[in-house]
C-alpha cells in the first residue's frame, strides 16, 4: 500500500488533484508546470538552479496542505451520490437512536393488557390505531420496541467495533513499529485467530463464558476483529518504514516513540478507518447470527434488533412473520448504510483516483 | 517450488499446534473446570476425585499437554457428553452433510458468480453492471439465517416447490455407502435417491451460496475491470483475434488471480454459514452438531474437536489455493 502522502515528491502531478478540471492549473500555477523550461534556462548558474528547485519544492509542499488527502477525499466524498445515501442511512440510524424516547409511542418494556389479552400461541396481535405494527410475543408495543431497538443495536455495533479496532490498532502498531521478531510472533497469534472462520470463533468465544450476556456477545464479535484490523495497520505501517518522511523525521532526530505515533500511525489509520466502517455492518450482522443460534443476549426486556429477529422472528416465524420481517429490513438497511459509506469512503480515499 | 510447499506446509503445522495449545488452555479454564462440565449436576466429592485421577488432571501441565497432543494426533477427542458415543463417530455421521452442502453451494457460487461478475463488467456502468452491484450489496447486507426462513416461506409453504428440511425424503429406502446422499445414489445405480438428495439440497445450498456469491461477483467484476484496460487485451483485438480467445486466454486466465484467492478465504464464509444454515433447514450436518454441542448444555469434547477440524479444512484449503496459483499464474512457478 503506497500512500501519496508518504511520498512529498516534487515530480508527481499533484497539482490540480480533486479539481474538475485539472489542465486549469497550468495557468493558476505556473511555477510548477514550467519545470522543464526552467531548468533549461537556469543551466549553468548551479546557485539559481538549487534555489529554483527548492522554491518548486516548497510550493509543492505548499501545495499538499491546501488539498490533503483526507480533505480531497471528503470533497470527492460529498459529490458521491453511493456516500450520500449511505451517509443519509447512517444518519438516520443515529438519529432515531438519540430521539427514540420522543419518537417511541409506548414504553418497550411495558406489557399492555388490551395485547396480551388476545396473546395465544398460535396469535399475536397485529396493527391496530393504537399499536401501529402490533405485538410482540410478550404482549409488548412492537413499534416502540423497534425504535428503542435502533439504541442497543447501534451499541452492540459501535462497542464491539471500538473494542475489536483498539486491540487490533495495538497490535497491528507493535507489530509495524517493531518489525523482526516482534512482528513475526504477533502476526503468527493472528494467523491463529484467522485459521478459524469468524462466526466459529465467535461461537467458541460464547461458549467459553458459563453464561452468555450482552457483553460476551460484544466481546466475541469485537475479538473476531481483531486480526484483520491489526493485518491492516501492520502492513502500511511496514510499508511506510521504507518511506521518505520517516526517514526524513529520523535524519531530523525525532525519537522512535514519535516518529511511530506522531508520523506512522496517522497516515496508517486511513484504511484502518474505512474496514472499521464496514466492520460496523458486519458486527450487527454477526450479533444476530449469535442471537439466532441462541447465544445471545438472555435479557428478555432488552430490545435489540439481531435479538427479535433471531429469537423471537425465528420462534414465531409462522405465525406472525412481520416479527422477523421488521427487524430484518431495519439491519439490512442499516448494515447497506455501512457498507456503502464505507465503500465509498474506501473509494475516496484510494490514491489511484486522486485526478 | 518445492520449497515453497515445505515452508507453508510448516507454517501450517505451527499454526494448528497453537490453535491446540489455545484450546487446551481453553478447556482447562472451563467455567467450574472440565471435571464439573462433565459431571455436572452429579458431582460428589469422591466422583470428583475419581474422575480426575481418570482424566489424568492430577498429573503435571506439560505431561497433561502431551497426553491432549498425542490424542489429537490420533484423532482420539474422547466421548461426547451428550451422547457418550466417541466424538469421531459423531462427527463422522455429520461430516458428509456438511461437505455436500458446502460443495454444492461452492459451485453454485462460481458457477453463477464468475460469469455474472464478467458479464457486469463488461457491461460496466449500464444495467446490468447497476444491478449486480446492488445485488451483491443486498447478498453481504441480508443475515442469511432471514434469507433462509424466507425462502423456505416463499418456495415450501406458498409453492411447494422444494421439501422445507432434512436431506432425504422420509421413506425412501435409500443405501448409505459413503454418507454424501448424492453420490451413494450414484454408486448404488438408486438415481431416486439422487434426484432426492439434490432436490433437498437446492435451498440450503442457494441461501449458504449467497455470500461467496455476492463476493465473487464483487471480486470477478473489479479484476475484470482492471484487466480489460491492458495493453495486452487491445492488442489482442488489434490483431484481431476471435473475441472467444480473447476472454478466455486474456482477460479471464489474468483476472482469474485475485478470484481464486477469494474462493479460498470463501471457504471460512462457507463454514460460518453452514452453522447458519444448517439450523434454518435442520440439515444434520456439522453446523447442526455445533448447535446442538452448545445449546444442550455444552458438549466440550465436540466442540473442541469441530473447532480444530474447521480450521483444518479452512487452512488447508487455503494452502491448495495457493498451490493452486503455480498452475494459473506461470510467473510463480518460475519465482
Amino acid at each position: 500500500m503506497s500512500d501519496p502522502m508518504t511520498r512529498p515528491g516534487v515530480t508527481s502531478p499533484r497539482d490540480g488533484s480533486g479539481l474538475p478540471a485539472s489542465d486549469l492549473s497550468a495557468g493558476d500555477r505556473p511555477g510548477v508546470e514550467e519545470k522543464p523550461e526552467g531548468v533549461t534556462r537556469d543551466l549553468g548558474r548551479l546557485g539559481d538552479r538549487k534555489k529554483a528547485r527548492l522554491d518548486e519544492l516548497a510550493r509543492a509542499t505548499a501545495d499538499k496542505g491546501g488539498v490533503s488527502l483526507v480533505r480531497d477525499a471528503f470533497r470527492r466524498l460529498r459529490r458521491n451520490p453511493v456516500a450520500i445515501v449511505g451517509a443519509s442511512i447512517v444518519g438516520i440510524f443515529i438519529l432515531v437512536a438519540i430521539f427514540a424516547p420522543l419518537l417511541a409511542p409506548h414504553d418497550p418494556a411495558q406489557r399492555f393488557d388490551e395485547l396480551t389479552k388476545n396473546l395465544t400461541v398460535d396469535n399475536i396481535p397485529g396493527a391496530s390505531s393504537e399499536f401501529p405494527l402490533g405485538s410482540d410475543p410478550l404482549g409488548r408495543d412492537f413499534l416502540s420496541r423497534l425504535i428503542y431497538g435502533s439504541r442497543q443495536t447501534l451499541f452492540v455495533g459501535v462497542v464491539a467495533t471500538l473494542i475489536g479496532l483498539g486491540l487490533g490498532v495495538l497490535i497491528g502498531a507493535l507489530a509495524g513499529a517493531f518489525g523482526g521478531w516482534v512482528d513475526n510472533i504477533l502476526m503468527r497469534f493472528t494467523d491463529v485467530m484467522l485459521a478459524l472462520p469468524a462466526l466459529l470463533l465467535a461461537i467458541s468465544l460464547v461458549a467459553m463464558a458459563s453464561r452468555s450476556s450482552q457483553w460476551t456477545v460484544i466481546f466475541a464479535v469485537a475479538v473476531v476483529n481483531v486480526p484483520i484490523f491489526a493485518r491492516l495497520l501492520r502492513g502500511s505501517m511496514l510499508a511506510q518504514r521504507e518511506s521518505d518522511h520517516v526517514l526524513a523525521a529520523r535524519a531530523l532526530g525525532v525519537k522512535g516513540r514519535s516518529i511511530v505515533l506522531r508520523h506512522m500511525l496517522p497516515n496508517a489509520m486511513t484504511a484502518v478507518i474505512v474496514q472499521a466502517t464496514l466492520t460496523l455492518s458486519t458486527a450487527i450482522l454477526e450479533a444476530a447470527s449469535l442471537s439466532f443460534l441462541g447465544l445471545g443476549d438472555p435479557d428478555i426486556n432488552r430490545a435489540e434488533w439481531g435479538l427479535m429477529l433471531g429469537v423471537d422472528g425465528q420462534r414465531y416465524f409462522e405465525v406472525r412473520p412481520e416479527l422477523a420481517y421488521y427487524p430484518a429490513i431495519a439491519i439490512i438497511v442499516v448494515a447497506l448504510g455501512f457498507t456503502l459509506l464505507g465503500e465509498a469512503m474506501r473509494e475516496a480515499l484510494d490514491p489511484k483516483n486522486r485526478r | 517450488m518445492l520449497r515453497v510447499i515445505v515452508r507453508r506446509l510448516l507454517q501450517l503445522a505451527v499454526t494448528l499446534i497453537a490453535l491446540s495449545a489455545l484450546i487446551f488452555v481453553w478447556l482447562r479454564n472451563l467455567p467450574g473446570g472440565p471435571v464439573e462440565a462433565l459431571l455436572g449436576e452429579r458431582a460428589t466429592p469422591e466422583r470428583r476425585a475419581l474422575l480426575i485421577k481418570a482424566l489424568g488432571y492430577d498429573q503435571p501441565i506439560l505431561v497433561q499437554y502431551a497426553k491432549f497432543m498425542q490424542r489429537v494426533v490420533t484423532g482420539d477427542f474422547g466421548n461426547s457428553i451428550r451422547t457418550g458415543d466417541p466424538v469421531s463417530e459423531v462427527i463422522g455421521r455429520a461430516f458428509p452433510a456438511t461437505i455436500e452442502l458446502a460443495v454444492v453451494a461452492m459451485i453454485i457460487a462460481i458457477g453463477l458468480g464468475v460469469p455474472l461478475g464478467y458479464l457486469a463488467a463488461r457491461h460496466h456502468g449500464r444495467l446490468l453492471d447497476n444491478l449486480s452491484i446492488a445485488g451483491t450489496l443486498l447478498g453481504i447486507s441480508i443475515p442469511i439465517f432471514f434469507l433462509g426462513y424466507l425462502l423456505k416461506d416463499v418456495f415450501t409453504q406458498n409453492i411447494h416447490w422444494f421439501p422445507p428440511s432434512g436431506r432425504i425424503s422420509t421413506g425412501l429406502d435409500n443405501t448409505n455407502v459413503t454418507g454424501f446422499f448424492v453420490l451413494d445414489g450414484l454408486l448404488t445405480r438408486e438415481f431416486d435417491a439422487t434426484a432426492d438428495a439434490l432436490w433437498h439440497l437446492i435451498l440450503p445450498a442457494f441461501t449458504l451460496a449467497t455470500i461467496p456469491l455476492a463476493v465473487i461477483v464483487r471480486i470477478t467484476r473489479a479484476s475484470v475491470l482492471d484487466v480489460l484496460n491492458e495493453d495486452y487485451v487491445r492488442t489482442a483485438e488489434a490483431k484481431g483475434l476471435r473475441h472467444r480467445v480473447i476472454r478466455g486466454r486474456h482477460i479471464l486466465r489474468n483476472a482469474l488471480l485475485p478470484v481464486v484467492t477469494t474462493i479460498g478465504l470463501q471457504t471460512g464464509a462457507l463454514l460460518s454459514g453452514a452453522v447458519l444454515t444448517e439450523k434454518v433447514y435442520n440439515w444434520g450436518g456439522l453446523g447442526t452438531l455445533i448447535t446442538d454441542s452448545i445449546s444442550g448444555g455444552r458438549d466440550y469434547p465436540v466442540l473442541q474437536a469441530l473447532i480444530l477440524l474447521a480450521a483444518l479444512v479452512f487452512v488447508v484449503v487455503n494452502l491448495l489455493v495457493d498451490l493452486s496459483y503455480a498452475f494459473i499464474d506461470p510467473r510463480v512457478r518460475v519465482r
